[in-house]
């Protein structure tokens, strides 16, 4: 799956040896690590704005998670030869972070936090699924 | 050019980091509180790898995996607890 | 089925082993190879989650195109969350929605539950069997056959082919 572009990523110290090239994809690289820290300040203020717990995760760990990829791949357009550990990096954060996000939600509902405190919440299936069969809350 | 990039791109994760304190120090529930940290944890890492940039230090970029790792544990084990309760 | 689960961690293993090293001199290569196929022969003969995993040319293909398909969902995502975040009005219609999939191995639905949940916008509370209930920050529609075309349509149309 994401095998081909990381086989990709080794042969970036091979394939790129002019320095002029060097140059224009450090820049290249720096303006992403930008966009991500700005991701990252857009996800930081989404957690201060949201209403509820549910949209605070939502808006907060997405946005910081896709700003930690984009600045780490920038990082790595930057300095090509830690292109390798930092390519792990971000398999790491990629596929830690929608476990941890999912599990705090599953304990905020269990915990059951309100959704939210105006009549924006529209919907609430699992309580409804819940209060139709009973037993699966026993597990 | 490319320094004063990074630059203001560590000074805009420091400000990340200072929202989410905010909502750390604020929060209603201990829900809000994780959350806070997750977000908090992860800007830093991100704000390690810079510095290890800065200081042209390899062994930074394995500081901050560690430092990654140990936050996902941590919210893993305090989800858990006020979920289950053990 | 054996010998492909063990391939299959194999690969897996000695391409983890490469970029950790971030080097291709012949000792590095060598020492790598006999550890993943050591570690995979011992550890992962009975792993039953890869299983699944077709190894078809159609399969690897479509597995391809299923980066960039995801990719491109998240930058869409992740911009329409962050211009929901800066508007003054805050537009969100927050709801927890419930979606049926028709994935049925075990490693389809991991790697859907994974990016539904990694897509802002979109994320998974809890599930049961082939119900999914996804928090939904901007119900476009309660219905269950609606919300899992809206949903889980772009991805299941991959993942289907890739693990069944």
């Amino acid at each position: 799956m994401a095998c081909l572009v990381l086989s990709g990523s080794l042969l970036w110290p091979v394939i790129l040896k002019k320095d002029i090239k060097m140059d224009v994809l450090a820049i290249i690289g720096a303006f992403i690590t930008l966009i991500g820290s700005i991701f990252m300040v857009l996800g930081a203020l989404g957690l201060v704005r949201m209403p509820d717990v549910f949209n605070r995760i939502q808006t907060g760990t997405k946005a910081s998670t896709l700003g930690t990829i984009l600045s780490l791949l920038g990082l790595a357009l930057i300095v090509p030869s830690w292109s390798g550990k930092l390519i792990s990096f971000i398999l790491f954060v990629g596929l830690t972070n929608p476990v941890s996000s999912h599990v705090l939600a599953r304990a905020a509902h269990h915990l059951k936090i309100p959704m939210s405190v105006s009549d924006r919440t529209v919907t609430d299936k699992l309580s409804e699924y819940y209060n139709n069969n009973p037993k699966e809350v026993e597990e | 050019m490319v320094n004063t990039i990074l630059t203001i791109a560590g000074a805009l994760m420091l400000v990340a980091i200072l929202l989410s304190l905010y909502r750390f120090l604020k929060g209603p529930t201990t829900a809000d509180k994780v959350v806070a940290f997750d977000v908090m944890t992860v800007s830093s890492s991100a704000i390690l790898v810079l510095l290890g940039y800065y200081s042209n230090r390899y062994i930074y970029l394995d500081v901050a995996l560690v430092y990654g790792l140990l936050s996902f544990i941590g919210v893993i084990i305090v989800a858990r607890y006020i979920e289950k309760g053990y | 089925m054996k010998i492909k689960t063990i391939l299959i961690m194999s690969v897996i293993l000695f391409i983890g082993w490469l970029i950790m090293n971030n080097s291709l001199q012949p000792g590095i290569v060598i020492s790598g190879a006999i550890l993943s196929v050591g570690i995979s022969m011992i550890f992962c003969r009975y792993c039953r989650l890869i299983n699944d995993v077709r190894l078809t040319p159609k399969a690897l293909a479509y597995s391809f195109a299923y980066i960039f398909v995801f990719s491109w969902a998240l930058i869409k995502a992740n911009l329409d969350v962050a211009s929901r975040v800066i508007r003054p009005s805050l537009p969100i219609k927050p709801g927890i929605v419930q979606v049926r999939t028709k994935l049925k191995s075990k490693i389809g639905r991991l790697i859907l539950a994974n990016s539904v949940t990694l897509t802002p916008g979109t994320l998974i509370v809890e599930y049961h069997d082939d119900l999914m209930f996804i928090h939904w920050i901007d119900v476009k529609s309660e219905d269950v056959e609606k919300a899992s075309q809206e949903i889980i349509g772009q991805f299941e149309k991959y993942l289907e082919v890739m693990y069944g």
